[in-house]
């Protein structure tokens, strides 16, 4: 099932599946967020963004606009 | 003999404990500049290979790959781009962690591919049976095409080995270790065409990156081969993934990791430190404890050395030969640096405390929480980093907001740090405090003079939040806003790197803001002390007449010269003149003087006002800065001139006004136009004269 890696529950793993180049900073491209990593979601902010991913190993938050365009299967 | 010095360049990405590989090889021998013409931090030193054979070491600022987003990270791609360059490195040094080794070594291949001479280190070896990791070396430095050290920083281990490498560096193969121009064969084979004699991976760079590059014309490459902006991106997208590609099947011959004993630590702590209540609860815990530690507790070395400089005044005064000479040390000089090293307690723990929380990791967790909080009101969660580290010198925490992807954010950012309480208003908040708030204490144990110096951060705080928020509302500039922070692992900080920190910064403070105290107490001194006028010159003469029909003991009779003196000194004058200015505020000439300073550098104040009541003083027992100012008597209203209102009123002035021709000029620098600096200086002088007007009109 498709979805946004905004949706994700905290703790849930899934697979990138494509993401908006458009959208998606070179930086987080270059930490491995890229289609066929793995990503889970570690923790919410307390007000609900921004979000903290494990992504292919690298621990980074980011906020909700940018996790958006970041579809996952999982 | 001694040779040339190696030149070594250190390359990683942040937070892999570059900076200790770069203590453990230089020590102390390190040398902390800036790059010409803009203010990125250059930090160089000696490492001794051999008894004939020294290596210069460069540490570069951490990048995550050679596709530079900032000015820091451009310093990285101009000097390995440029061979003419005095720091072309003879061998690039990467370092990666082990944890993170397959994110690291993205800069690695990058590095590779332009062909310098270069090591891999792996740093943290000591973490590896922890994290259930096994590395096949070599078989890496098959695949990698290189050498590797195994390093733990920490432990100290493997740093000779790493020594060793590096003096043999003439034997490290230059390959590149992945063939990145299949990505787009056709365009590269025709850049190679075109330009025969250059690196393809340099071409590259220079089409995608926007560095200056000397020996290739910039425009011709661009004109030819220029792609359309997205084009581009798709273009590194692919290279990034042909990248991990390698990367991945290199790992899976020289990497094992056992996943089960893969326990992440990191998100276990992570979801106490960033937990909705509890993340806020300790953040603010952790901020109590830095206000009472600078405010309370590091009174007694300050004290301690307030004492030290009032006696040695009075000893030089004692044992010196009368003259000018003597009274130019013992009331310029002396008192001038005493004025400065007295706050050396408290910056040393500010920039301790800063350093503690930067290398332990839990800053990004700073950042993350206050994210949406900051973003109501125009900022980034990473500003908090720049308003905490303002606390200690605005200078750098300015600096620090490059790390703001999105521009009207870290504008903002810019123009509000100046509010934060920086180390430089320490000190005249620490006195006059001491002179207006008793020392009383609230619940037992909090002091009431601390919690008012922590009350006047958090004036400056919320100013800075308010400010922020009345320029969201009215700047109108659209931004794309990108926000991505690594959450590194946990560490203990290391002793080494916090204290060579700490000493750095602290003697930044002494010798730069040092100069200028030293340099103003004295010029103050001879102002104070010489005048022109024939009122000045007969000052005893006069005195006399005046009290023909008093009798006076002599010491009293001294006094009234001596401040007859000082009002008509140079100073004097000059103080009189801007008096009708700042009497509605509550201050007299002489606090006008030093107010006037403090433009040179807020710390100036306390000196100034040391210097001038030392000219204008000379009983025994007023001989701490402290005292003196206690002991000063209006002349005409016949109050004290260091009264409640008149302390809140200064205490308003420092806390908002823009009096730091430095972060002024970085201001400028930053934001590359001289308007953002003169609002800032106009809008924050002036509402700090209105809010001390006001303050002091109701409360006298």
């Amino acid at each position: 099932m498709e979805i946004c890696s905004s949706e994700l529950k905290i703790g849930e793993v899934a697979t990138i599946a494509s993401i908006n180049l458009d959208e998606i900073p070179l930086k987080l491209l270059e930490m491995g967020c890229l289609p066929g990593n793995s990503i889970t979601l570690i923790q919410v902010a307390p007000l609900g963004d921004p979000l903290y991913f494990n992504v292919n190993d690298s621990h980074v938050a980011i906020r909700i606009e940018t996790a958006k365009e970041i579809t996952v299967t999982k | 003999m001694s040779k040339n010095p190696i030149k070594v360049a250190l390359i990683g990405n942040p937070n892999v404990g570059k900076t200790s590989v770069f203590n453990e090889l230089t020590g102390l021998n390190q040398q902390v500049g800036n790059y010409p013409g803009i203010t990125v931090e250059k930090k160089q030193g000696v490492c001794k290979l051999n008894e004939t054979t020294k290596a210069k070491i460069i540490d570069l600022p951490g990048t995550y790959s050679l596709n530079a987003s900032s000015i820091d990270e451009n310093v990285v791609i101009e000097l390995l781009l440029n061979k003419n360059d005095e720091d072309f490195p003879d061998v690039a040094v990467v370092v990666t962690e082990v944890e993170n080794l397959k994110r690291n070594l993205l800069l690695f291949t990058q590095i590779k591919d332009l062909e310098i001479p270069t090591i891999l280190v792996i740093n943290m070896a000591d973490r590896m049976k922890l994290k259930g990791i096994e590395l096949d070396i070599p078989v890496l430095e098959k695949e990698l095409k290189t050498k590797i050290a195994l390093i733990s920083s920490r432990k100290k281990i493997g740093i000779d080995y790493l020594k060793d490498l590096i003096l043999n560096y003439n034997v490290l193969s230059t390959e590149p270790c992945l063939n990145a121009s299949s990505i787009d064969p056709e365009y590269f084979n025709n850049l190679r065409r075109a330009f025969p004699n250059q690196l393809l991976y340099k071409l590259w760079l220079v089409i995608t990156q926007d560095v200056n590059f000397l020996n290739l014309d910039r425009n011709e490459i661009k004109s030819s081969f220029t792609k359309s902006h997205s084009d581009l991106k798709k273009l590194q997208q692919k290279e990034t993934i042909k990248r991990y590609q390698f990367i991945n099947d290199t790992l899976k011959l020289g990497q094992k990791i056992d996943v089960s004993k893969a326990t992440d630590i990191r998100a276990k702590i992570d979801r106490i430190l960033t937990h909705k209540i509890f993340g806020y609860v300790i953040f603010f815990g952790i901020l109590m404890l830095i206000f009472q530690f600078l405010f309370d507790w590091s009174s007694i070395p300050m004290d301690f050395i307030d004492e030290t400089f009032a006696n040695l005044s009075s000893l030089a005064k004692q044992h010196l030969p009368a003259g000018e000479f003597t009274n130019l040390i013992s009331e310029g000089l002396i008192p001038g640096i005493g004025g400065i090293v007295i706050f050396v307690p408290q910056i040393a723990f500010l920039f301790l405390f800063i350093s503690v929380l930067e290398e332990s990791g839990y800053m990004s967790r700073v950042v993350f929480l206050m994210d949406k909080i900051m973003r109501k009101f125009g900022l980034s969660g990473k500003s908090v980093v720049p308003l905490i580290s303002g606390t200690a010198c605005a200078i750098p925490a300015i600096m620090g907001a490059r790390n703001i992807e999105n521009w009207k954010e870290r504008l903002i950012t810019i123009l509000v740090t100046p509010f934060t309480t920086c180390s430089a208003r320490l000190p005249v908040y620490a006195i006059l405090i001491s002179l207006i708030i008793p020392e009383k204490r609230v619940l037992g144990f909090l002091s009431l003079q601390g919690l008012t110096l922590m009350g006047l951060y958090l004036l400056g705080f919320g100013m800075a939040v308010f400010s922020a928020y009345l320029l969201n509302r009215y700047l109108k500039l659209k931004c794309k806003s990108y926000f991505v922070v690594e959450m590194p692992s946990y560490k203990i900080p290391m002793f080494k790197n916090v204290g060579i920190n700490v000493l750095e910064k602290t003697k930044a403070f002494v010798f730069g803001a040092g100069k200028i105290i030293l340099a103003l107490s004295v010029i103050l001194w001879f102002l104070g002390s010489h005048g022109l006028s024939d009122n000045f010159n007969n000052a005893e003469k006069i005195i006399a007449e005046q009290n023909l029909n008093k009798t006076l003991s002599s010491a009293e009779f001294d006094d009234l010269v001596n401040s007859y003196k000082l009002e008509n000194s140079y100073i004097g004058y000059m103080g009189k003149a801007i008096e009708p200015i700042i009497r509605p505020l509550g201050y007299d000439w002489k606090i006008g003087v030093a107010v006037v300073s403090s433009f040179a550098a807020r710390e100036v104040f306390v000196g100034t006002l040391a210097t001038i009541y030392s000219v204008g003083s000379h009983s025994e027992e007023e001989t701490t800065i402290k005292n003196r100012m206690a002991a000063e008597i209006h002349p005409e209203t016949g109050i004290k001139v260091f009264n409640f209102a008149t302390g809140i009123s200064l205490l308003l002035f420092y806390a908002f006004a823009m009096q730091c021709i430095s972060t002024l000029a970085i201001v400028k620098k930053e934001t590359n136009s001289w308007k953002w600096p003169i609002i800032q200086l106009v809008f924050m002088s002036g509402f700090a004269y209105v809010t001390s007007l006001i303050a002091y009109q109701l409360l006298k």
